[in-house]
């Protein structure tokens, strides 16, 4: 059942973000003193596959947990009902993972 | 509207009682596109909001509707919306929800009106076989009655949940059930957990599958609404978190989906 | 608009700070993502993308986010301990303890900042 199968992916990739929200604020409020400039953040991230491996996970949970949180809003604020709703939101997941992962790319190959 | 009292003889909502000033009780009179009429009421100790409703209705406006049968919190059937709140009115004392001597009562929210303080409950009750909330049994009258153990966790489930009186009150609570017509709401959600943890029950998997449609189960969002309402102290939240954490054993068992 | 009475409880209020902040980083990810993605023209790249944050409304945004970040770890993380752990009846106090961290991780921020 569709209903069951979306609360399973959602809670899992909560799970999964979980972890990963908690080490991303340590970082955020560690580099932001003094300003944030790009070197440091390159430094760290280039060739680094544990680095990769963090913000890829990262990525793949936010677009999977992101696009399920909105159909709910989506459904629960809006008139906006159906399969046009779910069919946009796949969509938005699949930008946010491309997005996403080009980021990654970025910041660790360059 | 200022109504003094009569000499009728002492009768539902106006036992004798010292008698101490009078409430100010704004009342929704009509259905959707109604208003609210102002009435004064004299407040006397120990009342209860549905004696100031019945008062009203015996005393000053005759033609208010209204729904109660036992006036003692067993039947469910006198569920308002009290000073913005949901409640049982005939637990309900006024000295402790009155604001400044006023009280304003509406029906319950959530459910169809119909006349006055009246809701239509068949939505809610259409929603309770939604979920499969009823028995399905597995045995006749020739079988042998089932040793059920008071000690075993799932009857102890069971019976956290099993004194709802289906008086709609966390029904009318629940935002989710306002925000989305399909949701199945807490008392019913409440009720299939009850069954799903009853060793006597037959129907389980099609209640769990009841429970896992769109607008079942996974659709709370665990305000907890209904939990800060219900007048006879049950957590439907915790029953619904139950339900959750069950399908989502039953789908990555195989069991379901 | 006055607050619906039945509304005013701690769990409405986590409920709440879920929904918006979930809804705000929803939105903001996609720029997030836009802005990490110039560091594809090197590090001159993303220093011009990291430049925005001078001015100081997008400071405040950027603060905003990150409070709105730790606020919907927190609410989530109700959400799964209410879900997932054996019931307990001082979800009340997480509540106020999530508020709280959201509040350091704040204050932290702007200490770091400025």
């Amino acid at each position: 059942m569709i209903e069951v199968r979306l609360y399973a992916a959602q809670r899992l990739s909560a799970m999964v973000l979980a972890p990963l929200v908690i080490a991303h604020l340590i970082l955020i409020l560690l580099a932001v003193e003094g300003g944030l400039t790009a070197a440091e953040i390159l430094d760290r991230t280039r060739g680094s596959v544990g680095w990769a491996l963090f913000y890829g996970v990262f990525v793949l949970a936010a677009a999977i947990h992101a696009p399920i949180g909105l159909r709910n809003v989506i459904r629960e604020h809006t008139s906006w009902r159906g399969e046009v709703v779910d069919k946009a939101m796949i969509g938005l997941g699949i930008l946010l993972f491309m997005l996403g992962g080009r980021a990654v790319l970025a910041v660790v190959v360059g | 509207m200022t109504v003094t009292e009569t000499d009728r003889p002492a009768e539902i909502g106006s036992e004798p009682g010292s008698e101490t000033g009078t409430l100010t009780v704004e009342v929704w009179r009509g259905k959707d596109d109604g208003r609210f009429q102002s009435f004064t009421v004299p407040h006397r100790a120990n009342q209860t909001v549905l004696d100031i409703v019945t008062w009203i209705q015996r005393h000053a406006e005759p033609a208010l509707a209204y729904r109660f049968a036992c006036r003692v919190g067993v039947c469910g059937s006198c569920a308002m919306t009290v000073n913005g709140k949901p409640r049982w009115t005939c637990r309900t004392h006024v000295g402790k929800v009155a604001e400044d001597g006023h009280l304003r009562i509406e029906p319950l929210r959530n459910l169809p009106r119909l006349k006055d303080l009246a809701v239509d409950m068949t939505p809610f009750f259409e929603k309770w076989q939604a979920a499969e909330g009823r028995f399905h049994p597995t045995k006749t009258r020739h079988d042998p009655l089932s040793t059920i153990s008071p000690s075993s966790a799932k009857r102890k489930a069971a019976d956290a949940g099993i004194e709802c009186i289906n008086c709609g009150v966390c029904h009318a609570a629940c935002d989710v059930v306002a925000w989305n017509d399909d949701y199945l709401g807490p008392a019913a959600l409440n009720r299939a957990w009850t069954l799903v943890n009853d060793e006597r029950d037959g129907g389980k998997r099609t209640g769990l599958d009841a429970v896992s449609r769109s607008g079942g189960c996974h659709s709370c969002h665990s305000h907890g609404s209904c939990v800060e309402h219900c007048p006879v102290g049950l957590n439907p939240t915790r029953g619904i978190a139950g339900l959750k954490r069950m399908s989502l054993v039953g789908l990555l068992t195989g069991d379901a989906g | 608009m006055r607050l619906r009475p039945s509304r005013n409880h701690p769990g409405f209020w986590a409920f709440t700070a879920h929904r918006i902040s979930g809804v705000a980083l929803a939105l903001f990810l996609p720029v997030h993502f836009l802005l990490l993605g110039t560091a594809m023209e090197g590090a001159a790249g993303l220093d011009r993308a990291l430049a925005l944050t001078d001015n100081p409304l997008v400071k405040v945004a950027e603060w905003g986010l990150v409070v709105l970040l730790a606020a919907h770890l927190m609410a989530g993380l109700r959400v799964l301990i209410l879900e997932f752990l054996p019931w307990r009846d001082s979800m009340k106090r997480l509540i106020a303890l999530g508020a709280a961290v959201a509040a350091v991780v704040g204050v932290i921020f702007l200490v770091q900042v400025g």
